[in-house]
């Protein structure tokens, strides 16, 4: 390309490649109605052993005890807590994509919204297992739950924790339910170009009876539309109340007001680079590069490097507020951050989360396939050490120095968290095999011949 | 469009309309009920109340407390003192039996235990679970009477749980003791009933400053 500078008169095309009306749903349709090509084979099975090592560990954690986790006083929260989070936060960016972006008509969200709120699905089951399995029993996990029992057991709702589980459980249903009313148009799409017998039954059911007819459409956008508005404030409030399990305790380094904006901002930094990770590769595997466009990756870098700068912001003005206050403890507890035995996981975070980011500036690297894959997956990595931070060089330096402690994991911590991408890629590769990747009806109604103005390709 | 052949919708049939509204009634009843069969059947109300193990030597509280006016700290010494009231030894029944029933293989069995050494199986009739801490002399000198927890055990011919013994059925006396308290000289009276219960156990946990503790900690320390 040789003009830089576009002309903002002209809107990007979101569609590119010469596509029709009905090539769009050959082309999405593809890889569910073909044969699963080998590579999808050998990373299936990739990731179900992972999930299979995840299982195991949380076999041997159940069997044996939370004791099987380095935890201990006073670093009560290690790895759990950490990739509670870090899943939560990935889960982000399908809500935002799908609500927000949605509610302000954002038409370059509709290739990647599906594919968005999988993830967000997906990773917020990952959030799920921490949940459920960190409370160390989890077949009384059920006390999480306000349900009447003989041991006049209630919640405890003063307590953030409490909030935590309403709050990511009400996203998930939403999140669900979101995912599941945009596919049915497009299940209906896959049952009315299935060939075989079962296909059209199963894609049949979850189609509930869609025809296409002008009250379902009227009914779906109405539908769609309040899903949009309810799960709108769930984007924000989501992390915040995350944000909340550390902000309201009162121990230095947690004990911040800055904690939910910067929470939800890191949120979304983390989710839209799992997302550009996510889509390099399968734009590339599915060849639905004229779908995912090269101006889509753009503009979610461009969205990292804005998320990425006011976690920067955060990390900064965390600093300045321990400075400002003149609370000797909050000091201790920031110096100790930068400057004490977690210092270098400190500085892994400021360097993939802050500097990297940075490089976004630079429209070359921005649009460079190479570039954006391994700056997303440096600001995965940076966004788990910023949970490992916060957790972990908190807790680590109690009021008493003689309960002093360094936490590092044992192997069953860390086996547990990789076989949670296990749980992830099972799921997501399934999702690409037996759904549509991209949502066939919206993106239809991005392209040039859904304007009712438009003649014989514009020519008139 | 040519491929209109193939592509023959399986059509389903009209009664599947109904379906998702069955399921989500079915799956909202369903929860109603586990949470119910939970709740109801598998409490320890349902399940423990009544429970009347055989004991080794069948020993009737009836005759020994109502008929001979025993009282309960004649063999259960330790209770107001102790954590744990206990069980009497095989000395304890001795006492007396070394002159009265000799004969009975029963009481042979009894001294026989007593010569060896070798205790007798009593069969534990309530039973807490090992992270409830549960204090005999505490509540005793508090001023709650044995039958608020074991019941009418004076007519007891062998003994039974009478009471739940359920967290929820603790928190109910510890939220409101005035139900249950009364003055200390007749905490072993089990057949005594105050004419005014609850305006007499005000005044009990005013004058004494009775605050029972429902934090957590209370029990499971």
């Amino acid at each position: 390309m040789s003009v830089i500078v576009e002309d903002p008169s002209v809107r990007t095309p979101l569609v590119l490649g010469g596509h029709t009306f009905e090539s769009v749903s050959d082309a999405v349709c593809a890889p569910v109605e073909q044969k699963a090509p080998k590579w999808w084979i050998a990373s299936f099975a990739v990731a179900v052993s992972l999930l299979s090592l995840m299982l195991a560990m949380l076999g041997k954690l159940v069997w044996t005890g939370v004791g099987v986790w380095g935890l201990n006083n006073p670093v009560m929260w290690g790895w759990d807590l950490v990739g509670f989070v870090f899943w939560v936060g990935i889960g982000h960016a399908g809500t935002l994509i799908s609500a927000i972006l949605f509610l302000f008509r954002q038409k370059w969200r509709t290739s990647i919204n599906r594919f968005a709120e999988a993830m967000t699905i997906f990773a917020v089951m990952c959030a799920g297992i921490y949940i459920a399995f960190h409370v160390g029993r989890v077949w009384v996990a059920y006390y999480l739950f306000p349900i009447p029992n003989s041991m006049a057991m209630w919640v405890n709702f003063r307590s953030p924790l409490m909030w935590d589980v309403f709050a990511v459980s009400t996203y998930f249903t939403i999140s669900l339910l979101f995912w599941y009313v945009g596919l049915i148009p497009d299940l209906a799409t896959l049952r009315d170009r299935a060939v075989t017998k079962t296909r059209k039954i199963w894609y049949g059911i979850f189609a509930m009876g869609w025809r296409g007819a002008n009250r379902h459409w009227q009914h779906y956008e109405r539908a769609y539309l309040i899903l949009a508005a309810l799960s709108t404030p769930l984007v924000l409030s989501v992390h915040s109340i995350v944000s909340f399990d550390f902000a309201v305790s009162q121990l230095p380094g947690w004990h911040t007001t800055i904690f939910p904006p910067y929470f939800v901002a890191g949120a979304i930094f983390s989710g839209f680079a799992m997302v550009v990770t996510l889509m390099v590769i399968a734009r590339k595997l599915f060849k639905l590069e004229s779908f995912m466009t090269m101006h889509h990756l753009e503009t979610m870098n461009k969205i990292i490097l804005a998320t990425g700068t006011m976690v920067g912001y955060a990390y900064g003005m965390e600093f300045f507020i321990a400075w400002y206050s003149g609370n000797p403890y909050e000091g201790f507890a920031f110096v100790n951050r930068a400057f004490g035995p977690y210092a270098w996981a400190y500085w892994t975070m400021i360097s993939c989360n802050v500097i990297f980011p940075q490089l976004f500036w630079f429209k070359k690297i921005r649009r460079s396939i190479p570039a954006m894959f391994v700056i997303s997956i440096i600001v995965n990595i940076g966004m788990w050490f910023e949970r490992f931070v916060i957790t972990a060089t908190s807790l680590h330096r109690d009021f008493l120095p003689s309960s002093w402690f360094y936490y590092s994991p044992t192997w069953v911590e860390v086996c547990q968290f990789i076989g949670s991408f296990g749980l992830f890629l099972t799921f997501f590769l399934l999702f690409l095999k037996y759904l549509p990747a991209i949502a066939i009806s919206e993106v239809k109604g991005v392209m040039p011949e859904a304007d009712p103005h438009h003649h014989n390709g514009g020519v008139h | 469009m040519a491929s209109e052949d193939n592509v023959s919708l399986y059509v389903f049939p009209k009664w599947v309309n109904r379906l998702p509204i069955f399921f989500l009634l079915g799956g909202g009843g369903l929860f109603v009920l586990i949470v119910f069969v939970f709740w109801y059947w598998f409490s320890p109300k349902h399940l423990e109340v009544g429970y009347m193990p055989k004991q080794p030597i069948p020993y009737s509280h009836r005759l020994h407390v109502s008929e001979l006016g025993l009282d309960c700290r004649y063999c259960h010494t330790n209770v107001e003192t102790a954590a744990h009231s206990n069980v009497p030894s095989s000395e304890t029944c001795l006492n007396c039996h070394n002159q009265i029933k000799v004969d009975s293989p029963h009481i042979k069995k009894i001294k026989q235990s007593a010569v060896t050494g070798v205790p007798i199986q009593w069969v534990k009739v309530h039973k807490l679970p090992d992270y409830a801490y549960f204090n005999h002399s505490r509540h005793i000198n508090a001023g709650i009477s044995c039958v608020s927890c074991h019941g009418r055990v004076d007519q007891m011919e062998v003994v039974h749980q009478a009471k739940p013994l359920s967290m929820s059925w603790c928190l109910e006396c510890h939220r409101a003791p005035e139900q249950h308290l009364r003055p200390k000289k007749y905490v072993f009276k089990l057949d005594w009933k105050s004419p005014n219960q609850v305006e007499m156990g005000r005044q009990i946990k005013e004058a004494n400053s009775i605050r029972p503790g429902e934090d957590c900690s209370t029990c499971h320390r």
